[in-house]
């Protein structure tokens, strides 16, 4: 997969302080890319410099092959985590306003602007001002704001917060058809439920550093520790357990289930394979459970930042 | 360029579609020709009303000079002594009691001075008239025994008018003088409300964008340098708006009210051939007045430092609005703008009336933060255009550095939320 977005050893200071140390990331064309990390990680500095809010003391960024220009900014939509439209400007007008600021002749934005109200079927707000529409309302015009102009490359600063829960899943599926049309999408967030079901890649920033980036399933494929879980009915738990403990490094886990199984997480060593584990378990046990345990985002998150804090 | 119109344009258009633009503009001019009337109206209310004197007069010299005027009315209190005549005075009919004693030879007073009684503290004026019309009588009396002829003197007398005219050779009048101040005042002073105002209406467009939360999607499509001029440009073209409005309605306001009275005054031409003739020729000096004065300079002057002293003041109103969160938070902040605009105002009326030329109105008309005020209030005495030249460049290359300034401050400010800002912090914006 060709390469949209690149950024490459940016830095910047406020200051004595580091927002961004050296951070390089590369995001594929088409596809979602998370970036992730605590609050006040750098994310949002990262995010600026993309749309050319800041600019980076140092390093470069590269847009569908080219060194930032001042005109990308028309085809970047971008959300930003604090974000609000004028209180006292009608809808349409207001709507018409922003996407004429991002290079759209009147003519385009008006179209464009038909497009989606009568898609998001809110046609007859045209003439309302903002103060007039509910929190709920005031959403929907805020992302027909932020992709009306087509962008190739669409940015979203924590676009779940604020948002309804009806509302934000028609805006995931509205972010998941708009990929499908072929835009490379950015996500801020440190909601990892989100992560794992839209994204295709991550990068993870900590304290002004990338810690960690890559597809999220190559991510996880170096994380998983190699463990199962299962589940064993035996007439003889204990016994079992004891001796399993000779043999693999177990721990006690919980599931839901129908039986009162023997429930455990069993970590093998690297010269026995899932089947022989199985095998072994099957001549002591009926077993009613049997999964690879694989971490989640939000598992590995916790994991990278607590130990980048040692 | 396309994005700074569209701002200039929402600017404008937010600014002029307020209901409370329209308002101001159409019905401040009828409130302000109102309070003029009223205030008129009000002092005359004041000075109506005789004044009734009364007077104890123990010389026997003063029977025949003092007559009753449209304001005073004088009573020869007879054959009373002082005790009586004040019981008299203070039953309150009187507005005071003057008692003149009797005088030792020569009409001398120096023993028993002339006194005035009065329960209030006496208007200025009518004392003045008192001690004049006293001292001409003594000084006559004198003049008489000292043998003078006092039909000789009166024959003598000659009265001077001094026709002022200026080295060109052109006629002045006494009034000429009054009529550069108030032009130059008026001037300075509409100058010190419209950057006030307008200055207000930038900041608070900050501060919304601000509170809105919509800066930082507007500021992803556009440099905010670009924002900020753009809402300057934007009040000033609806400052200037305002203005032509006011001067329309002004001029409309001023055709009517003269006709009116231009009515009123009809019967006592007839009547009063003379005072007719009199007002005539003064309104025709004071209109001669005003066409001589440098009035194209004047208005010229007046849009080129509304537009320089305008955008001077109202880029730091930016970046005050870009450093806050809310409009409270801004107090500390005022100060110093408004400070200048004070100096400017008061130096400028001081120095007026006294030289308008002088060492301090020439310093402050070349200070760009009190330029525009001070230099528009000396420019209808008459200032040499280079003079004018070099206070316009200070102020503009000022300018270009307030605004340099301001864009930095606001920059980073408008991203900036919950903190209360302090001069120390703006120091170091303006170094990222």
């Amino acid at each position: 997969m060709s390469e949209f977005l690149r950024v490459e050893n940016v830095s910047k200071k406020y200051g004595d302080y580091t927002a961004l140390n050296n951070v390089s990331i590369s995001v594929p064309s088409g596809s979602i890319f998370g970036l992730l990390g605590p609050n006040g990680a750098g994310k949002t500095t990262l995010i600026r410099i993309i749309n050319q809010i800041t600019m980076p003391d140092s390093g470069r960024v590269f847009f569908d092959g080219q060194p930032l220009r001042l005109d990308h900014v028309n085809v970047i939509g971008y959300l930003p985590e604090e974000r609000g439209l004028y209180k006292s400007m009608k809808v349409g007008e207001q709507a018409l306003y922003l996407a004429q600021l991002k290079g759209l002749s009147k003519q385009q934005a008006k179209e464009q602007l038909k497009y989606w109200f009568d898609r998001m079927e809110i046609s007859h707000w045209w003439n309302k001002k903002i103060e007039e529409l509910s929190k709920g309302m005031a959403q929907k015009v805020q992302f027909i704001v932020t992709v009306l102009h087509r962008p190739k490359l669409l940015i979203f600063d924590e676009p779940f917060s604020g948002f309804d829960p009806v509302n934000a899943n028609l805006i995931k599926n509205e972010i998941l058809k708009l990929k499908e049309d072929g835009a490379t999408v950015i996500f801020s967030t440190h909601r990892m439920e989100s992560v794992e079901e839209l994204c295709d890649n991550i990068a993870l920033i900590n304290h002004a550093n990338k810690v960690l980036d890559g597809k999220i399933t190559d991510i996880k494929r170096q994380y998983k520790s190699n463990t199962f879980e299962v589940g064993l009915l035996s007439d003889n738990p204990e016994d079992l357990k004891k001796e399993l403990k000779e043999k693999f490094a177990i721990e006690k886990t919980d599931f839901k289930s129908l039986e009162d199984e023997l429930k455990l997480n069993i970590q093998l060593p690297g010269n026995v394979s899932p089947n022989d584990l199985l095998s072994f378990l099957i001549t002591k046990a009926q077993v009613n459970h049997f999964v690879e345990v694989i971490p989640s985002i939000n598992e590995i998150f916790i994991q990278t930042v607590s130990a980048s804090k040692k | 360029m396309k994005n700074l119109k569209l701002i200039i344009a929402r600017e404008y258009n937010s600014r002029v579609r307020n209901k409370s633009f329209l308002i101001m503009t159409v019905l401040s001019p009828f409130i302000f020709a109102g309070l003029i009337v009223l205030v008129g109206y009000l002092s005359t209310l004041n000075r109506s009303g005789v004044r009734n004197i009364a007077v104890l007069d123990h010389s026997g010299l003063f029977e025949n000079s003092f007559e009753n005027t449209s304001k005073l009315e004088f009573t020869f209190l007879e054959a009373l002594t002082l005790e009586e005549a004040k019981t008299i005075g203070q039953s309150g009919s009187y507005y005071g009691l003057l008692h003149i004693p009797e005088p030792t030879e020569n009409f001398n007073f120096s023993n028993q001075p002339i006194e005035f009684f009065s329960d209030e503290t006496p208007n200025v004026e009518i004392i003045q008239f008192l001690e004049k019309n006293l001292s001409n009588e003594l000084t006559n009396r004198r003049l008489v025994i000292n043998g003078v002829d006092l039909e000789k003197i009166k024959e003598s007398k000659i009265s001077v008018d001094i026709r002022l005219e200026d080295f060109k050779g052109e006629h002045t009048s006494k009034m000429s003088a009054w009529i550069k101040v108030i032009f130059g005042g008026v001037a300075g002073y509409l100058l010190m409300m419209f950057i006030i105002i307008y200055g207000n209406m930038v900041m608070r467009s900050v501060i919304e964008e601000k509170t809105n939360r919509i800066i930082e999607i507007i500021i992803s499509s556009v440099k905010p340098y670009q924002l900020m001029m753009g809402k300057i440009i934007g009040n000033t073209l609806a400052g200037i708006t305002q203005f032509a409005i006011w001067v329309i309605l002004g001029g409309i306001l001023m055709a009517v009210a003269s006709s009116v009275f231009g009515m009123q005054l009809q019967p006592d031409v007839s009547a009063n051939q003379e005072a007719a003739a009199m007002a005539e020729s003064q309104m025709q000096t004071l209109i001669y007045e005003i066409m001589r004065l440098p009035l194209k300079t004047l208005i010229v002057s007046f849009f080129v430092y509304f537009i320089g002293g305008y955008f001077l003041y109202s880029s730091l109103y930016a970046a005050i609005g870009a450093a806050v969160d809310n409009e409270a938070d801004t107090q500390q902040f005022m100060f110093p703008i408004i400070v200048p605009l004070m100096l400017g105002m008061y130096v400028g009326f001081f120095s007026l009336i006294d030289n308008p030329h002088g060492t301090v109105s020439v310093i402050f008309s070349h200070i760009p933060f009190t330029s525009p005020i001070v230099m528009l209030m000396r420019i209808p005495f008459g200032v040499a255009w280079w003079e004018i030249l070099i206070s316009m460049l200070i102020l503009f290359l000022t300018f270009a550095g307030t605004v340099w300034v301001a864009a930095k401050i606001y920059r980073v400010g408008i991203l900036m939320y919950g903190k209360k800002p302090t001069y120390k912090e703006f120091i170091k914006w303006i170094k990222y």
